[in-house]
C-alpha cells in the first residue's frame, strides 16, 4: 500500500478562463436569436412593401415595448426560482386606478403616481406571500391573478373609465421630438416615448443582473436556494425586491398602455402574462431558474414584435397569433432537448 | 463462467454463488464512483461490504436494485446474465434492498409505504387494502415491530421508519436482502434486533449483503467481505481467515496511527461560548465553551441532532433558548449572514445541496459571500474576485482546470477545497465543518485534515461533526457527544477513547 | 376544534353549512332542497374538472389548458352535431372524452418525454388549444337551433329527482375514488407526488404516471366539453375563459397540496361546492357577479396560505422521537393506531 504523501509541491497556477469570451459568445443562444431577428427582418421586407416604411416600423415596436419592460424585470424574477403570473391583472388593477384618479380630476403627475405606485403595492403583495410566507409563487400569483383582475372587475363593472388629460397620452402616443429640450434631429420624429423608456429599462435591468452583486445573488438563489442561504445570501429579501421590481414595471407598463390606449376596461391587457414569460422563455432564460441574459430577452422582445408584425401585415387575427405564441413557447424549450438527445443518442 | 472455488474454507453458506456483479463500473459527472467492481453473494451467507464514505457502496445497490444503469460490466444470477432496467425488475429478479436513505413515503399509510409497487390485489384487479395491511401486520410482528399498519408514515419516529424500510425490503420474495448501512442511526438495542433478524434471513438460505464501515458489526454478523475504495475493489474474502488490521489497510490504505496530522497548537482563551441552546424538537440543553485554536469533535450516532445544532448556531434555524457569547459579547445571530458577519461559518453536510452552487464557476462561489469586499459600490470588479478565488485556490492546493469552471465539474474532495475557500475568504473567528470528509477521496481527506490543523494553528477556532471514529479520536482537542438531541458529555484528548464515545453515543449502559 | 382544523373535510363542509345558514337568513329559500339541488347541478362540471385536475396536482404539476380544452372540444362536437344530426349522442360523447384526452396527452408527452416543466406546456397549450377552437369555427357561434334536440336535453332529463348533469358528476366521483383508492394507478398518482423519489425506487415510472394523470384530466375536459354546450346551449370560442383558475382554486380549498401527494376527493369536491356556494349566493344577496373572480382570488391566497402551514417541513423531530423510544413498546402501538 502507498504511504501517505503530505508534500507541498510549489502551488499551481489555475488560469482564470479556459475560453476567449469572444469564442464562448459565438456559441451563445444570443448570437442565435441575433441570426433570427435578421431573418426576420429580411423575410418581412421581402414579403411586404411596407414593412421597410419607418413609419410603420415606428409603430411596430408598441407590440412589445411595454411588454419587454415587465419581460426584463420577470426575467430576474424567473432566473431567482420564481415566477409572476399576475402582472398583466397587475396592469389592469394599476390602470384602473389611474382611471378613477383621472375622473376624479388629478393630473398626469398623480396618475403616473398611482400607477407605478400601485404596481409597487401589488409587487409587495405577491412578494410578502411568496419571500416572507414562504408560499409558492405559482398559485400564489395565480390567485392575485384573480384577486387583482378582480377587484378591476367590481369597480368597473362592464363599464370603461376614459377622459384622460391631454398630456397623458404622450407615454404611450408621444415621439421624441415633442420634447422641447431634445435634439430636433429628423430621426426623432419616429423614435417613441416607449422605444426610449425601452432602450432604457433594458439598461437598467442589463447591468442590475450582469454588473452588480445584487444580479449575482440572483443566480445564486436560482441555481441553489439552499447553497445561497447557506452561504449568507439574503434571500427573502432579494425574492421580496425582485417581485417590487416586477410589480413596478407591471405598474409603468400600465401607464404606457392606458396612455396608448386612452380608456380602462376591466379586460386591459387580457393574456399579457403569457407573452411576457414567453419573451423571458424565449430569449434564454431557464424556465427552472439559475441562468438567462437581458440581452437575450431584448432580442426576443424584438422577434416576438417583427413575428407579431409581419403576421398583422398578413390580416393574421388576434387569436392566431397567439397559437403561434403558445407554440412558439413550447418549441424554444422543446427543441434544443429534443435535439440534444437526438445527438446523444447518434453519437452513443 | 468461473469454476467454483475449492472449498478448502470453513463453511460460510454455499460455496457457488448465486450472485456475481463483475467489471462494474459507473461514472458521475466529476467523479468514477464505481471503477471495474466485482463481487459475490452466497446462499445462506452474510457479505460485508466494507468501505469508507464514498468508496461507492450505495452506487453499487442502487445498480444491484435497477435504480442506475451500470456504464459497464454485468450481473450474473445462477450463472445467467440479468438486466435491470428498472427497481421493479430487480424485485422480480429477486432482489431486495434497504436503502441507506429511508426513501419512504411520508403521506401514506405503514401498509403502503411496505407494499407501493408490488399491492396485493383483488381479483379485479383493485388494490386489496384487506390483505395488504393483514400481511403488514404480520410482517411487522414477524420483526417485534410493534407498529400499526394504518399509521401515517409522518407519525413515525427515525427508528419506526428504519422498521418499516426493513419491513418492506422483507415483504417480497427475495433470495438477495441487500442492506445500506442499516445501522449508522439505530441504538444499542435496535442493532442487536436487526442482527437476530439477519441470522434467521440467513437460516432461510438467503444471500444478504450487509453493509457498514463498523468493524464490531461486521465481525458479529457477516461470513464473507469485500472491501472497496475510492471506486475499486481491493480485496475479499472469508472474515474468519482476515484480522482487522488487513481489513483496515485495505480500507484506507495505510495504517490509521499515521493518517491524521494533528498539531498541538497552544490552546487559547474562550472565543465562543454557548450556554442551554434548545430548540423546539431537535436538540435541548447544548452548553460548551469553545477556545482558540482548539479543534472541537461533535460526536454522535447519525440523527442525534449534530448538523442541526450546528445548522441552529449558524441561523438557519432559530434556537427557541439558550444564548451564544463570541468574544465575550453576546451575539444574536437570526439568520446565516448575521453569522457570517459576526465571523461564524459553516461547511455543510450536503455539499451539493447546502454547501457549493455546483452550477456557477469557482471563483463566484468563492466570493459568494464575500461580495461586499470584490465590489464598489454594488458594482462587480471581476479582477478582484478572480484574485481572492486563486489566493483561497492554491492556499488549498484546488485542482481545477480553471476558475471559471462551474463547481459541477470537479470531485468532491475539490469541491470541498471550494466550500472551505469560500469560507477563509471570510476571514472567520469560528469554523463549524459537517463530516467534513465524507464521500471525498484518500488524498483530498488527508489535504483537509492537514489544513484543520494549519487552520487551528493561526489561531482559528474550529467545530467538527463527525460519524467517523477514527477521524474524531485522530483530530479533536475536546470532544462533546450526543445522542438523541441531547448532551451524552464531553471528553478531553487526553480521556478520550473509541469504546467510551460509543458508549455515550449508542446509550448502551 | 383543533381535530376539525387538522380534518380539512370537515371543517370545509362546516363551513359551507354555516355560509348556506347564513345566505338562508338573508334569502330564505336558498336552503330549500330545490336550491340546494340547483347549486349541486350548477357545480357539476366544475367537480368533474376538479377532480381533473387533482390527478394533475398530485403528481407535482399543473393543468392550465383545461379550460381551453373544454372549448376547443366543446366546439368540435357542437359542429358535428350540427353537421351530421344523425351521429348519436354515446358516440358524440366517446367523441368528447376522446378528443379531450388527446389533448391532455400532448401536454402529458410534453412533460413526460421532452421534459418540459407542467406550468410551461399547458400555459402555452392554453393557448393554442383556443386558438384552434378559433380556427376551427372560424370565430362563428354554433347556436341552439343547429343542434339536435338530443344532444341539448340529455344533462337536463330528471331522473329520480336530479338533472342527469348531477348525475354525471356523481358518477365521476364514484368512478375517481375507486381509482385514486383502488387501483394501483391511483396510489402511483400519491407516491410520485409526495415522494419522487421512493416512487422510483418503488419500481413507479413517474413520469408514466404524470402523462396519465394528464391524459385523464384531459379526458374528463373533453366531457365538460359537451356537458357545456349543451347546457348553454351555445359554442363559442371564449367559453369558460379562465375556468381552469376555478379548477385550481377548488383544488387548494379542498387541500389538495400544490406540491403534489396530499388530498382527497372529498376535499376537491368540497372545496368545488364552496365555490359553487359563492357563486350562487352573490346574486341572492344582491352583491353583483363581478365580485366573483376576486373573492375566487381571495379564497385561492388564505387557502394556500392554510395548507403551507399545515404542510410545513418539521424537521427531523429528534426530541419527540427520543421521548417516544423511552415510552414502552406496547403504548406505542396504541398510539399510533389512535
Ligand atoms: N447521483 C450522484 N451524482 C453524482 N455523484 C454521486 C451520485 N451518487 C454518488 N455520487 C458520488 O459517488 C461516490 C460514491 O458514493 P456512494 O456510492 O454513495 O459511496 P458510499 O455509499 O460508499 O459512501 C461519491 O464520491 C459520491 O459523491
Ligand atoms: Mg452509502
Amino acid at each position: 500500500m502507498t504511504a501517505l504523501v503530505v508534500d507541498t509541491p510549489p502551488p499551481r497556477r489555475i488560469p482564470d478562463r479556459l475560453s476567449t469570451p469572444f469564442r464562448r459568445l459565438l456559441g451563445s443562444w444570443e448570437v442565435l436569436l441575433l441570426a433570427v431577428t435578421i431573418a426576420i427582418f429580411i423575410a418581412n421586407s421581402l414579403a411586404s412593401p411596407h414593412f421597410l416604411d419607418p413609419w410603420n416600423l415606428s409603430d411596430a415596436t408598441y407590440n412589445f415595448t411595454e411588454k419587454a419592460m415587465i419581460a426584463f424585470a420577470m426575467t430576474l424574477l424567473i432566473i431567482s426560482g420564481e415566477i409572476d403570473l399576475s402582472v398583466a391583472a397587475i396592469i389592469a388593477l394599476a390602470s384602473t386606478a389611474m382611471g378613477a384618479a383621472a375622473q376624479a380630476g388629478f393630473g398626469t403627475p398623480a396618475l403616473v403616481s398611482v400607477g407605478l405606485g400601485v404596481g409597487l403595492l401589488c409587487g409587495a403583495f405577491n412578494g410578502l406571500l411568496v419571500a416572507r410566507v414562504g408560499l409558492p409563487s405559482i398559485v400564489v400569483t395565480i390567485g392575485t391573478m384573480s384577486l387583482f383582475r378582480g377587484i378591476a372587475q367590481i369597480v368597473l363593472g362592464d363599464q370603461a373609465y376614459g377622459g384622460y388629460p391631454a398630456s397623458f397620452a404622450w407615454f404611450g402616443q408621444g415621439y421624441m421630438s415633442d420634447f422641447p429640450w431634445w435634439p430636433a434631429l429628423p430621426v426623432f420624429e419616429v423614435i417613441t416615448f416607449e422605444m426610449v423608456a425601452f432602450v432604457c429599462v433594458a439598461l437598467v435591468f442589463g447591468i442590475l443582473l450582469h454588473q452588480t452583486a445584487f444580479g449575482r445573488r440572483v443566480y445564486a438563489i436560482g441555481n441553489n436556494v439552499f447553497a445561497a442561504q447557506f452561504s449568507g445570501i439574503p434571500v427573502e429579501r432579494t425574492k421580496f425586491v425582485l417581485f417590487l421590481l416586477t410589480g413596478l414595471m407591471s405598474g409603468f407598463a400600465a401607464v404606457c398602455l392606458t396612455s396608448r390606449l386612452g380608456s380602462t376596461r376591466h379586460t386591459i391587457a387580457a393574456g399579457w402574462e403569457l407573452e411576457v414569460v414567453t419573451m423571458a422563455v424565449l430569449g434564454g432564460v431557464s424556465i427552472l431558474g439559475g441562468s438567462g441574459t437581458i440581452p437575450g430577452v431584448v432580442l426576443a422582445a424584438i422577434v416576438m414584435g417583427l413575428v407579431t408584425f409581419g403576421l398583422g401585415l398578413l390580416n393574421v387575427p388576434g387569436i392566431v397569433m397567439s397559437i403561434f405564441i403558445g407554440l412558439l413557447l413550447i418549441l424554444v424549450i422543446a427543441l434544443p432537448i429534443v435535439f440534444h438527445r437526438i445527438r446523444s443518442r447518434a453519437a452513443a | 463462467m468461473t469454476l467454483p472455488m475449492p472449498a478448502a474454507e470453513p463453511f460460510a453458506g454455499n460455496d457457488v454463488p448465486i450472485m456475481e456483479m463483475r467489471g462494474i463500473s459507473k461514472a458521475f459527472p466529476g467523479v468514477k464512483a464505481l471503477d471495474d467492481v466485482e463481487i459475490s453473494l452466497h446462499a445462506g451467507s452474510v457479505t460485508a461490504l466494507i468501505g469508507e464514505n464514498g468508496a461507492g457502496k450505495s452506487t453499487l445497490v442502487k445498480i444491484l436494485t435497477g435504480i442506475y444503469q451500470p456504464d459497464s460490466g454485468e450481473i450474473v444470477i445462477d450463472g445467467r446474465p440479468v438486466q435491470f432496467g428498472s427497481a421493479e425488475a430487480a424485485i422480480r429478479g429477486g432482489i431486495t434492498a434497504i436503502h441507506q436513505e429511508t426513501v419512504l413515503f411520508d403521506e401514506l399509510s405503514v401498509a403502503e409505504n411496505i407494499f407501493l409497487g408490488h399491492v396485493p390485489r383483488t381479483r379485479f384487479g383493485l388494490v386489496n387494502w384487506k390483505a395488504m395491511n393483514a400481511r403488514a401486520a404480520a410482517l411487522l410482528h414477524s420483526i417485534d415491530a410493534p407498529i400499526s399498519p394504518y399509521t401515517r408514515l409522518k407519525d413515525l419516529s427515525i427508528a419506526q421508519r428504519h422498521l418499516v424500510a426493513i419491513a418492506r425490503a422483507l415483504s417480497v420474495e427475495a433470495r438477495v436482502v441487500i442492506m445500506d448501512e442499516p445501522t449508522a442511526a439505530l441504538s444499542h438495542k435496535e442493532v442487536e434486533d436487526l442482527f437476530r433478524i439477519i441470522e434467521r434471513l440467513k437460516g432461510q438460505g438467503k444471500a444478504i449483503l450487509f453493509i457498514s464501515h463498523k468493524f464490531e458489526e461486521v465481525y458479529g454478523v457477516a461470513d464473507r467481505f469485500a472491501v472497496f475504495r475510492d471506486g475499486r475493489s481491493i480485496g475479499s474474502g472469508l472474515l474468519a481467515q482476515t484480522s482487522q488490521d488487513q481489513i483496515v489497510r485495505m480500507m484506507v490504505g495505510r495504517s490509521v496511527e499515521h493518517a491524521f496530522p494533528k498539531v498541538d497548537v497552544a490552546i487559547g482563551s474562550t472565543v465562543l461560548k454557548v450556554s442551554g441552546y434548545s430548540h423546539p424538537t431537535e436538540f435541548d440543553d447544548i452548553s460548551f465553551e469553545l477556545r482558540r485554536g482548539e479543534i472541537f469533535g461533535i460526536y454522535g450516532l447519525v440523527g442525534a441532532g449534530r448538523s442541526e445544532f450546528c445548522q441552529a448556531l449558524f441561523g438557519v434555524t432559530r434556537p427557541s433558548a439558550g444564548t451564544v457569547e463570541l468574544e465575550g459579547r453576546r451575539i444574536d445571530v437570526r439568520s446565516p449572514s448575521d453569522a457570517v458577519a459576526a465571523g461564524i461559518v459553516y461547511v455543510p453536510e450536503e455539499r451539493g445541496r447546502h454547501g457549493a452552487v455546483l452550477q456557477m464557476p469557482i471563483f463566484q462561489n468563492i466570493s459568494m459571500p464575500s461580495l461586499s469586499r470584490t465590489t464598489r459600490a454594488g458594482f462587480l470588479r471581476q479582477a478582484e474576485e478572480f484574485a481572492m478565488a486563486r489566493r483561497y485556490a492554491e492556499r488549498l492546493d484546488l485542482r481545477a482546470a480553471a476558475l471559471s469552471v462551474p463547481v459541477g465539474n470537479l470531485s468532491g474532495g475539490n469541491q470541498q477545497k471550494v466550500v472551505i475557500g469560500k469560507w477563509l475568504a471570510t476571514k472567520p473567528k469560528v469554523i463549524i465543518l459537517d463530516e467534513p470528509t465524507k464521500g471525498i477521496d484518500i488524498g483530498s481527506k488527508a489535504a483537509v485534515h492537514a489544513f484543520m490543523s494549519e487552520l487551528a494553528g493561526e489561531g482559528l477556532s474550529v467545530i467538527m461533526v463527525s460519524s467517523e471514529l477514527p477521524e474524531i479520536l485522530g483530530m479533536s482537542d475536546r470532544v462533546l457527544v450526543m445522542r438523541e438531541g441531547r448532551m451524552a458529555g464531553t471528553w478531553n484528548r487526553a480521556d478520550l477513547d473509541a469504546e467510551t464515545l460509543v458508549r455515550a453515543a449508542t446509550g448502551n449502559a | 376544534m383543533s381535530r376539525l382544523l387538522k380534518h380539512r373535510e370537515l371543517l370545509l363542509v362546516a363551513i359551507i353549512v354555516a355560509l348556506v345558514a347564513a345566505f338562508a337568513y338573508r334569502a330564505p329559500g336558498f336552503a330549500s332542497p330545490e336550491s340546494l339541488a340547483n347549486i349541486f347541478n350548477d357545480t357539476s362540471i366544475l367537480i368533474i374538472l376538479a377532480l381533473g385536475q387533482m390527478a394533475v396536482v398530485l403528481t407535482r404539476s399543473i393543468d392550465l389548458s383545461v379550460a381551453a380544452n373544454l372549448s376547443f372540444t366543446g366546439m368540435a362536437i357542437a359542429m358535428i352535431n350540427a353537421a351530421f344530426p344523425e351521429i348519436p349522442l354515446a358516440i358524440l360523447i366517446a367523441a368528447a372524452l376522446g378528443i379531450g384526452a388527446m389533448l391532455g396527452a400532448i401536454n402529458g408527452l410534453l412533460v413526460w418525454k421532452v421534459n418540459i416543466p407542467p406550468i410551461v406546456v399547458t400555459l402555452g397549450t392554453l393557448t393554442i388549444y383556443r386558438g384552434m377552437a378559433f380556427v376551427l369555427s372560424g370565430g362563428t357561434w354554433v347556436n341552439q337551433n343547429q343542434m339536435t334536440p338530443d344532444f341539448l336535453n340529455a344533462p337536463r332529463l330528471p331522473v329520480l329527482g336530479l338533472p342527469l348533469l348531477s348525475w354525471t358528476a356523481i358518477l365521476v366521483v364514484v368512478v375517481m375514488v375507486v381509482l385514486f383508492t383502488r387501483t394501483v394507478f391511483g396510489r402511483a398518482l400519491y407516491a410520485s407526488g409526495g415522494n419522487p423519489t421512493a416512487a422510483l425506487y418503488a419500481g413507479i415510472d413517474v413520469g408514466r404516471t404524470r402523462f396519465f394523470a394528464f391524459v385523464l384530466s384531459g379526458a374528463l375536459a373533453g366531457l365538460c366539453g359537451y356537458l357545456w354546450v349543451s347546457r348553454y346551449a351555445v359554442a363559442y370560442v371564449d367559453i369558460a375563459v379562465g375556468f381552469e383558475l376555478d379548477t385550481v382554486a377548488a383544488c387548494v380549498i379542498g387541500g389538495i397540496s400544490t406540491l403534489g401527494g396530499i388530498g382527497t376527493i372529498a376535499g376537491a369536491v368540497l372545496g368545488s361546492l364552496f365555490l359553487g356556494v359563492i357563486k350562487n349566493a352573490l346574486p341572492v344577496i344582491d352583491i353583483s357577479p363581478f365580485w366573483q373572480m376576486a373573492i375566487s382570488g381571495l379564497v385561492i391566497i388564505i387557502a394556500v396560505t392554510f395548507n403551507a402551514r399545515q404542510e410545513r417541513r418539521k424537521g427531523r423531530m429528534i426530541l419527540r422521537d427520543a421521548a417516544k423510544s423511552r415510552a414502552r413498546p406496547s403504548e406505542l402501538a396504541e398510539g399510533a393506531a389512535a
